[in-house]
């Protein structure tokens, strides 16, 4: 039986600190929001959120190409684990955004541009795993998964780039502000202390996972492996 | 750079796809008539009286492009799979992309009679004259040939797995999004009449994606077909 490492159970314990510690500073440290209130504070957890997302996603491409190329099945469960937690973390962003939008923007979810990119993005990644559910050889699997997680990583810029090229009314707090967002604001600079915690600690957060995951992944081939020997 | 050779297999890939369509004719009739029927069913859904079509011309005719093209998508690859035919193209002693162009020729080909046929039937049913205009036949190419290159990639792949048919739209929808997306907005600006200006931008992500998802497709086929 593999040991739990030390450094896995020490970030763990970081990443429930760290979740702890970004609470307190989204909650109590920031101060509230001027015109929305304390509805603002989602805000802290939308980006952060969002961000380790993105960079999951990013990172599962990447992985993908490194299959391709090296034809290593470590790089598939680094991929799996990736997307999967990205997903999830995906998955709450646009929750999250919709929390904060029906008060500020009047409704749970509106078509504007953003939003739709980010139900598509999310949508690749959940064709993703009907792929994948679809295939019985491990090998082809891998293969068809890094395959669609390099196309999927090439459709998910839009996200970031329709935001510039289309009118939106999402709200561009980092950088230039976009005339017609509904909802933006100028962040204090407890406010940008506050974000900053957020998306350390999702960070940290989205690392430990990923490290769990794949663990899991490891031990699912060992016992597939083991299946396998018994059957003989 | 690919040598006369590569240029001749991709021709004849094409050439065995559309002979045998043109004997039999089942997959472009079925194409023809679904589209008729998406289109039909967008008229009672939507109500296209003149002036809902100002605005939605664009998104019902992409929106039956992008449907019946999975359809002959589908097919073009079952048959392939079916019969054994795809390890014989793969035996052949061809550069596996001049496979990947010769099928996708072949269902660009079946998207463009489909395309050809239903847009003057659409002007004509809803006497909409303002899509036979030089710049809505160069949108609707662009956009075919992002949709196709992925599609083909994509179909290639759905056909190896458990749920096949199944499998296409939902892989294939949200990786075209971009192309999609660009198209409605570039063919509707036309429709509406605007200058180009006021389209550039969504026609430019289209030349954009037309690229990158031709490249990529073509490099990454031969991950797919390997056996």
């Amino acid at each position: 039986m593999q040991q739990k490492p030390i450094l896995l159970t020490i970030l763990d314990v970081l990443s429930i600190v760290g979740l702890g510690v970004s609470t307190y500073f989204a909650l109590v440290y920031a101060p509230p929001e001027a015109v929305m209130g304390n509805v603002q504070r989602v805000f802290y957890f939308h980006v952060g959120t969002a961000w380790v997302g993105m960079i999951g996603f990013i990172l599962a491409a990447v992985s993908g190409i490194a299959y391709l190329v090296a034809k290593d099945a470590r790089w598939d469960r680094f991929e799996v684990a990736a997307i999967e937690v990205s997903a999830m973390f995906f998955f709450i962003t646009i929750v999250l955004g919709s929390i904060w939008a029906y008060p500020v923007w009047n409704t749970w979810w509106t078509w504007d541009p953003r939003l739709t990119t980010a139900a598509v993005t999310e949508l690749i990644y959940i064709a993703y795993f009907m792929l994948r559910a679809g295939i019985e050889d491990p090998e082809k699997r891998a293969r068809f998964g890094a395959v669609y997680a390099l196309l999927g990583g090439l459709s998910a810029p839009v996200t970031f780039m329709v935001i510039r090229l289309f009118r939106t009314i999402h709200p561009v707090v980092v950088g230039n502000g976009n005339p017609e967002a509904q909802g933006g604001f100028d962040m204090s600079e407890k406010m940008l202390a506050a974000m900053f915690v957020a998306l350390g600690a999702f960070t940290i957060l989205f690392i430990d996972l990923i490290w769990h995951r794949i663990r899991m992944g490891n031990l699912e081939e060992k016992v597939e492996q083991l299946k396998l020997e018994v059957s003989m | 750079m690919p040598s006369p050779s590569f240029f001749k297999a991709v021709f004849a890939i094409a050439r065995k796809d559309l002979a045998a369509e043109f004997r039999s004719r089942e997959l472009l009739s079925a194409m023809l008539v679904f589209s008729m029927l998406v289109i039909l069913i967008f008229n009672f859904a939507l109500e296209l009286n003149a002036d809902v079509r100002k605005t939605v011309t664009a998104g019902v005719l992409w929106t039956t492009f992008a449907f019946a093209g999975t359809l002959g998508l589908n097919r073009s690859m079952a048959v392939e799979k079916d019969r054994g035919c795809m390890d014989g193209l793969l035996l052949a002693p061809v550069d596996r992309s001049a496979i990947f162009f010769g099928k996708a020729l072949s269902n660009l080909a079946f998207m463009l009679i489909v395309e050809i046929i239903v847009v003057p039937m659409y002007a004509l049913l809803y006497n909409e004259t303002r899509i036979f205009q030089w710049e809505f036949v160069g949108v609707l190419l662009l956009g075919s040939i992002g949709y196709i290159s992925v599609g083909t990639l994509l179909s290639a792949m759905s056909a190896q797995t458990r749920t096949r048919d199944v499998l296409l739209p939902i892989l294939l929808f949200p990786v075209a999004v971009p192309v999609l997306l660009a198209s409605v907005k570039a063919s509707g600006a036309v429709v509406a009449g605007l200058p180009l200006e006021d389209y550039l931008t969504p026609l430019n992500l289209l030349i954009v994606y037309d690229v990158v998802f031709l490249a990529v497709s073509y490099m990454i086929f031969d991950f797919v077909v390997e056996e």
